[in-house]
C-alpha cells in the first residue's frame, strides 16, 4: 500500500480538498488502495460531518451522504414509501458491509470487472490507453448496454439501480461550481473515449445528500439474479414502479442493474407500457425495445435473453398479469 | 517403549469394550474457546523480536523469464531486500517430501512467485512489491486453454472387457460428456510463514496439513538437512488439500531470513494463494453406462481430460470410486493430462470423487430416467459382489444401507416425475447419489504419557486443521485409560514430536487415531501387569483400575508417570480388503422458473465410515461436505483467461463459495459400522466422503425438479434458464 496522508474533515470546505480524496465506508476504496489501483496522496474522511440524516418534506426525502445502507434499508419511511429502495439495499453486499457502506460511497462504487482488479492486466479505465483484455475475456458479469470500444465495465450498486428508478437527485457541494442537484443520469457518464471518467464530478465535490421526490404511485419491486442467493452482484437486476388503473398502465418507471455501465433507465421502455393494458405481448414488446441495442460480448451473451425474462416477470408481479 | 502394530489382520473391538463412554458421543472441541477468542495463533499471527516482512512478487506474465532490478527499489522507505534465491513454481504435492520445481528464472504461469520483497512494515513491501521494475522477455508459445492443446498424451490404462460391444449389446445406455471448472480450496487462512534462523537451524512456523513431509519439503527447497528444520503449527485454519505440500512462503521467508540475519514472515495475499498453490484441474470427462433390461451394468466407461504443469507427479484420479462402486464385466478408463501454462494443479478435498462422482452418479441418474428404474433401485442392483476389477473382497461397505435408510428418513417416496411438481415461480425435485471415498490408513505415531494423578499427554506432530484431531486424540486416550476427557492434553503440530501420518486424505483420524489407542493400549499392559491380572481383564474407569478381583485407584499403581509410543503401519489387510467409506446423499432443490437460479431446500446424508470417533466432529465434517457439494454443483468456477491462463476471479468476492442462504436445512445419519480390516480402531474417513457425490444430488434434484440435465458445472443461472420454457 502506497502511504497516505490522512485527514480527517470537520466542515463541508474541508471535505473539498481538490488533492484529496474522499473516504466514507471505506468499503470500496480501501481495497482499491490495498491493491494500488487508487493510490490517492490523502485521504480525507468525511465521516465526522453532519451528513447522517434522513429528513422527510412534503415533497421529498432527504438521505444524508453518510446514511449507511443497513440505516437506510430499516428506515420506516423508505419502507413504506420507497419499498424498491430497501429490498435494492439489502439485496447488495453483506450485512457486515452494508452496516459500514454509505450512501454516498455506495453511488460512488467503483466496477467489478475483474481485469479492472489485477493490475498486471491491461484496462483503459485503470491505464487509459492500455486497452481492453474484457471484451474477448472471461466477461461473463460484464455490459450489454451503453458499452464502448474501450469498456465493457458494469455499475456494481443495487441501490443506484432502485434511486435511478425513483427519479433520485444527487446533492453536490461543488467547490467550483457551488451546490448542484443531478439525476443519475447526469451524474454517470457513459465510457465513450475515456472510460476512466465515470462521473461528471469532479476533485474537491462533496455529496452531501440524495433528494427521493415524493413517493410514486403503484406498485413497486427489486429483483436481483445473481450467481449465488446472497453476496453476489448482478447478473441482472430490475428496479420496477408500475401504476395500474382501469385495466391501463398509467405510470412505469424501469431501470436495470448489471447490465450497462451505469444505472440503466430507457424512457422508450416506459413508453411501450405507459396507456396500455397490461400483457405478456406488452412486456415482450417492452423487452425488444430495452434490448434493441443490446450486444453481448460472448459469455455475457446469456443477460440478453435473462433480462427478458426477469423484465417480464417483474412486470408481471407488479401489474398482477399471470404469464 | 513402542507398540507397533502393522495392519496385517483384522484386530478386535477393544473400544467396544472398554467403559469409560467418551467415544463416539459428541464432544466439542475442547481448543474451540481459544479458537473463538482469538487466543489459538495461527502461523500468521506469531511475532518475534526483529521480524521484518515479506510479500510475493507474481510474475505478470505467462510464460518466457525475468530478471528483477533491485535498483528500481532499493532507496524506498523500509526497503531490506529483494530475494529470488530458491524460488519454488508452486506449493508441493501432497506426500512428495522434496521440494517442487525450481525454476531460476522461467515462468510458466501468469501469478507464479518470482521474487519475495521485505522491508520494515507489511505496508512498505506490499509498496515495493507494486512498483519493483522486473524485465520480462516474454515467449509467445504458451497454451492456456484445452482448446489449444493440439495433441492430448495418450492414457496407458489397460481395458477390461470390451466397453463397445457392451454398449452396443445393451438395452440402456448412457454416453453424456460433462465438464467441471478447476476450484480453490478456499480455507479461510491464507499460508504464512514465519522464519527464524539460529545459526544452521530454522524454526517455521507455517499453516501446513503434513508436517513430516513438508519439513523434509522445505530443507529439500532449500538445500539443507531436514535435521535442521523445525516446523510449528499447532493451529490450521483450513487446508482442504492447499496446505498437504509446502507453500512458496515457507521458501521465501527462510531465504530472506537467512540472508538478512533477522525473522522474516511471508504472509500470501488472498490472490496468491489463487495462484501460487494447486488448485483442482478442470476436468471433461466422458461417461458411458451400458445396462441390460434390468438396468445391471454390462459395462461402464469413465475418460478424463485434465491439465497441470510440467513435472508435477499429480493428475487428478477422476475414476477412482468408478473402480469399485458399481459392477460390469466391461470396462474402460482413460486419463489425459495436458500441460498448460496455468497454476500448478493438485489436491483439493478429495480428489478424484469431488468431481469424477458428479459426472459418474448424474450418468446414473440419466440411466434410472431413461430405463424407468427408480434411481435407488438402480443403485441397489449394481452394487458387485467382489471389486469388479481385482476380485478382491470388501471390508465393510454398507451402501445399501445408507441408500434404503437414508432414502425413508429423507421421504424419497414424495418424489415424483421430472419436472411435475411446481410452488408458485419454482420447480420443486430431489435428486440421490451415492458417496463412496477410498479408505486410507497411514504411518503415524504419537506418545502417550499417563500421569499418576490421573492425567494424561498425547504428543504427535499430527495436525488439526479445523477437523477436530484435538478431541478425537484426546478422546480416545480417555477411552482406553479409563479418563475424563477434560484430564487428557493434546499436543499437536510440532515436528518435534512423534511423526504422524498428517492430515490428508481423510486418512488423518484413523491414522493418528490409532497410533494413540497403540499407545494407550502399552500403558494399559503395564497397568495390568502391575494390577496383576490379565490385561483382557482389566478394566479402566474413572481414574480407577479394576482387574482380577483387585481395584486400585491410578495413582497407587503408578509413582512416575508412564509414557509409550504407538506406531501404526498399514499392511496385508490394505491387500486383502477393498476398503472404502460409503453412504448416500439426497437433496431437495427449488428451481426458478424465470431465472434458472437454484436454492437447495435441504440435503440428508446418511454415511458409514466404520467407528465413528465423535458424533459432533463427524458430523460437522459431514456438513462440510455437503456444503462444498452445494459449491461445486452450483457456484464454484475459478475462470482462467483463456488467452493467458491467468486466474480471473482470484478472490472470494468472485470466486463463489457458498454463503449462508445458499444452505438449506442439512441433515446427518450414520450407520452404525465397524470396519475391522480398516484399522485397530475400526473407523475410516469422514470428511471426504461428505463431499463425494454430494453435489451430484444436487443436480440430480435439479433435473427431477424442471427437466434440464446439468452437463457443466457449475449449474449458475444461465446453465439453465434457457433450457426452461
Ligand atoms: C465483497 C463485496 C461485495 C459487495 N456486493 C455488493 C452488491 O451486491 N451490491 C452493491 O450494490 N454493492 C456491493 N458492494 C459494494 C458496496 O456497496 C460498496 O463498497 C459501498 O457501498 C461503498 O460505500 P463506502 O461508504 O464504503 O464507500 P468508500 O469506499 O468510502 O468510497 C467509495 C468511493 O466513493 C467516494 N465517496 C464516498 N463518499 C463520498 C461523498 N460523500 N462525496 C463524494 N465522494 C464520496 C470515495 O472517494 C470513493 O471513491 C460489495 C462490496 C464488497 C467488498
Amino acid at each position: 500500500m502506497k502511504s497516505f496522508e490522512y485527514v480527517r474533515a470537520s466542515g463541508i470546505a474541508d471535505a473539498q480538498d481538490t488533492a484529496g480524496r474522499i473516504i466514507a465506508g471505506g468499503t470500496n476504496l480501501i481495497d482499491l488502495m490495498k491493491h494500488q489501483i487508487e493510490t490517492p496522496p490523502r485521504l480525507v474522511d468525511v465521516t465526522r460531518l453532519d451528513m447522517t440524516e434522513i429528513e422527510q418534506s412534503a415533497h421529498s426525502l432527504r438521505i444524508g451522504a453518510l446514511v449507511t445502507n443497513s440505516d437506510l434499508a430499516a428506515h420506516d419511511t423508505v419502507r413504506r414509501d420507497y419499498p424498491v429502495l430497501s429490498r435494492a439495499l439489502l439485496a447488495g453486499a453483506s450485512g457486515q458491509l452494508r452496516n459500514k457502506a454509505t450512501t454516498g460511497g455506495n453511488l460512488l462504487q467503483r466496477t467489478r470487472c475483474p481485469y479492472f482488479y489485477d493490475t498486471t492486466q491491461p484496462c483503459n479505465k485503470r491505464v487509459p490507453g492500455s486497452g481492453c483484455p474484457a471484451k474477448e475475456g472471461i466477461n461473463r458479469i460484464l455490459a450489454v448496454l451503453g458499452t464502448s470500444p474501450h469498456c465493457i465495465a458494469t455499475h456494481p450498486s443495487d441501490m443506484a439501480v432502485a434511486m435511478r428508478a425513483l427519479d433520485a437527485r444527487v446533492e453536490i457541494e461543488s467547490p467550483n461550481r457551488g451546490t448542484e442537484m443531478l439525476t443519475l443520469d447526469e451524474m454517470y457518464v457513459l465510457p465513450g473515449d475515456d472510460p476512466s471518467k465515470e462521473t461528471v464530478l469532479e476533485a474537491g465535490d462533496l455529496i452531501t445528500a440524495v433528494h427521493l421526490p415524493q413517493p410514486p404511485k403503484g406498485k413497486q419491486t427489486y429483483r436481483k439474479v445473481r450467481d449465488r442467493s446472497s453476496y453476489a452482484f448482478a447478473l441482472v437486476s430490475v428496479a420496477g414502479i408500475v401504476d395500474v388503473e382501469d385495466g391501463k398502465i398509467t405510470e412505469a418507471a424501469l431501470a436495470f442493474g448489471g447490465l450497462a455501465p451505469r444505472p440503466w433507465r430507457d424512457g422508450t421502455v416506459e413508453d411501450v407500457l405507459v396507456g396500455e393494458a397490461p400483457s405478456d405481448a406488452l412486456f415482450d414488446k417492452a423487452a425488444d425495445v430495452l434490448l434493441q441495442d443490446a450486444q453481448g460480448f460472448g459469455e455475457n451473451d446469456f443477460k440478453i435473453p435473462l433480462a427478458r425474462r426477469t423484465l417480464k416477470a417483474v412486470l408481471a408481479e407488479l401489474t398482477g398479469v399471470t404469464q | 517403549m513402542t507398540e507397533h502394530l502393522k495392519m496385517d489382520q483384522v484386530q478386535p473391538h477393544l473400544l467396544d469394550e472398554t467403559g469409560q463412554g467418551v467415544l463416539s458421543v459428541p464432544m466439542p472441541r475442547p481448543e474451540g474457546p481459544l479458537k473463538v477468542t482469538g487466543r489459538a495463533p495461527y502461523a500468521a499471527e506469531y511475532k518475534a523480536e526483529g521480524m521484518a516482512t515479506g510479500v510475493m512478487v507474481r510474475a505478470a506474465i505467462t510464460k518466457g523469464t525475468y530478471a528483477v532490478d533491485t535498483a528500481s527499489v532499493e532507496d524506498m522507505p523500509g526497503y531490506l531486500g529483494v530475494f529470488t534465491d530458491k524460488m519454488v513454481r508452486n506449493a508441493a504435492q501432497g506426500t512428495m517430501g522434496t521440494n517442487p520445481a525450481q525454476m531460476g528464472d522461467k515462468i510458466l504461469y501468469l501469478g507464479q512467485p518470482i521474487a519475495v520483497v521485505v522491508a520494515e512494515t507489511f505496508e512498505q513491501a506490499r509498496d515495493i512489491a507494486a512498483v519493483l521494475k522486473v524485465d520480462y522477455t516474454e515467449d509467445d508459445d504458451a497454451v492456456c486453454d484445452f482448446d489449444g492443446v493440439s495433441d492430448w498424451p495418450d492414457s496407458d490404462k489397460p481395458d477390461q472387457g470390451d466397453l463397445d460391444q457392451a454398449m452396443s449389446d445393451a438395452t440402456f445406455t448412457v454416453d453424456s460428456m460433462y465438464t467441471t471448472k478447476p476450484h480453490n480450496s478456499a480455507a479461510m487462512e491464507p499460508h504464512a510463514a514465519l522464519a527464524e534462523w539460529d545459526g544452521d537451524k530454522l524454526t517455521l512456523h507455517g499453516s501446513l496439513q503434513m508436517l513430516g513431509y513438508n519439513r523434509d519439503e522445505v530443507a529439500d527447497s532449500l538445500g539443507i538437512d531436514a535435521k535442521n528444520v523445525r516446523l510449528l503449527a499447532p493451529y490450521v485454519g483450513g487446508g482442504f488439500g492447499s496446505k498437504l505440500g509446502m507453500s512458496p512462503d515457507c521458501v521465501g521467508a527462510a531465504v530472506a531470513a537467512k540472508a538478512l540475519g533477522r525473522p522474516v514472515r511471508v504472509v500470501l495475499s488472498r490472490n496468491n494463494v489463487f495462484e501460487m498453490i494447486v488448485l483442482r484441474t478442470a476436468t471433461r470427462q466422458r461417461l458411458r453406462l451400458a445396462a441390460d433390461k434390468d438396468g445391471k451394468l454390462l459395462g461402464l466407461g469413465q475418460e478424463n481430460w485434465q491439465s497441470n504443469l510440467p513435472d508435477e507427479p499429480m493428475a487428478e484420479p477422476v475414476d477412482l470410486a468408478t473402480h469399485f462402486l458399481y459392477g460390469g464385466e466391461n470396462r474402460r478408463y482413460g486419463q489425459h493430462v495436458a500441460i498448460l501454462n496455468r497454476p500448478a494443479s493438485g489436491s483439493v478435498r478429495a480428489p478424484g470423487e469431488a468431481v469424477g462422482m458428479l459426472a459418474l452418479e448424474n450418468a446414473m441418474d440419466e440411466l434410472a430416467e431413461k430405463s424407468g428404474i427408480d434411481p435407488i433401485e438402480l443403485r441397489l442392483r449394481n452394487i458387485p459382489e467382489k471389486h469388479p476389477e481385482t476380485g478382491v473382497q470388501y471390508s465393510a461397505r454398507s451402501l445399501a444401507e445408507a441408500l434404503t435408510e437414508g432414502a425413508k428418513a429423507f421421504g424419497w417416496d414424495k418424489r415424483q416425475k421430472a419436472g411435475t411438481r411446481r410452488e408458485g415461480e419454482w420447480y420443486i425435485g430431489m435428486g440421490v447419489a451415492s458417496a463412496a471415498r477410498t479408505n486410507i490408513l497411514m504411518e503415524s505415531r504419537a506418545n502417550v504419557t499417563l500421569n499418576p494423578d490421573g492425567t494424561a499427554l498425547v504428543q504427535t506432530d499430527m495436525t488439526d486443521i479445523g477437523t477436530g484431531t484435538y478431541a478425537i486424540l484426546g478422546q480416545i486416550a480417555a477411552e482406553m485409560l479409563g479418563l475424563d476427557p477434560q484430564k487428557v492434553t493434546v499436543e499437536l503440530g510440532d515436528t518435534d514430536l512423534p511423526k504422524s501420518s498428517g492430515s490428508g486424505g481423510s486418512w488423518g483420524a484413523a491414522s493418528a487415531g490409532s497410533s494413540v489407542f497403540l499407545g494407550a493400549k502399552a500403558i494399559r499392559r503395564k497397568l495390568a501387569e502391575r494390577l496383576g491380572c490379565e490385561v483382557e481383564a482389566l478394566r479402566l474407569q474413572d481414574g480407577v483400575a479394576t482387574g482380577g478381583n483387585n481395584r486400585r485407584p491410578l495413582a497407587e499403581l503408578m509413582d512416575a508417570p508412564i509414557t509409550e509410543e504407538g506406531h501404526i503401519e498399514p499392511g496385508q489387510t490394505d491387500e486383502d480388503y477393498h476398503q472404502a467409506g460409503y453412504g448416500a446423499h439426497f437433496a431437495e432443490v427449488a428451481v426458478n422458473a424465470v431465472t434458472g437460479e437454484v436454492r437447495v431446500r435441504r440435503m440428508l446424508a446418511a454415511m458409514a465410515a466404520g467407528r465413528i470417533l465423535n458424533r459432533q466432529t463427524a458430523t460437522s465434517q459431514v456438513w462440510g461436505g455437503q456444503i462444498w457439494g452445494i459449491g461445486t454443483a452450483l457456484t464454484e468456477a475459478i475462470e482462467h483467461d483463456p488467452r493467458t491462463g491467468h486466474v480471473v476471479n482470484n478472490d472470494l468476492a468472485e470466486y463463489h463459495v457458498p454463503v449462508n442462504l445458499d444452505v438449506g436445512d442439512l441433515e446427518v445419519m450414520f450407520i452404525e459400522e465397524r470396519d475391522d480390516a480398516s484399522s485397530p480402531i475400526q473407523a475410516k474417513g469422514i470428511g471426504e466422503l461428505g463431499l463425494s457425490g454430494a453435489g451430484a444430488a444436487v443436480t440430480n434434484a435439479i433435473y427431477n425438479a424442471c427437466g434440464v440435465r446439468v452437463y457443466d458445472y457449475p449449474a449458475t443461472p444461465d446453465r439453465i434458464f434457457p433450457h426452461l420454457p
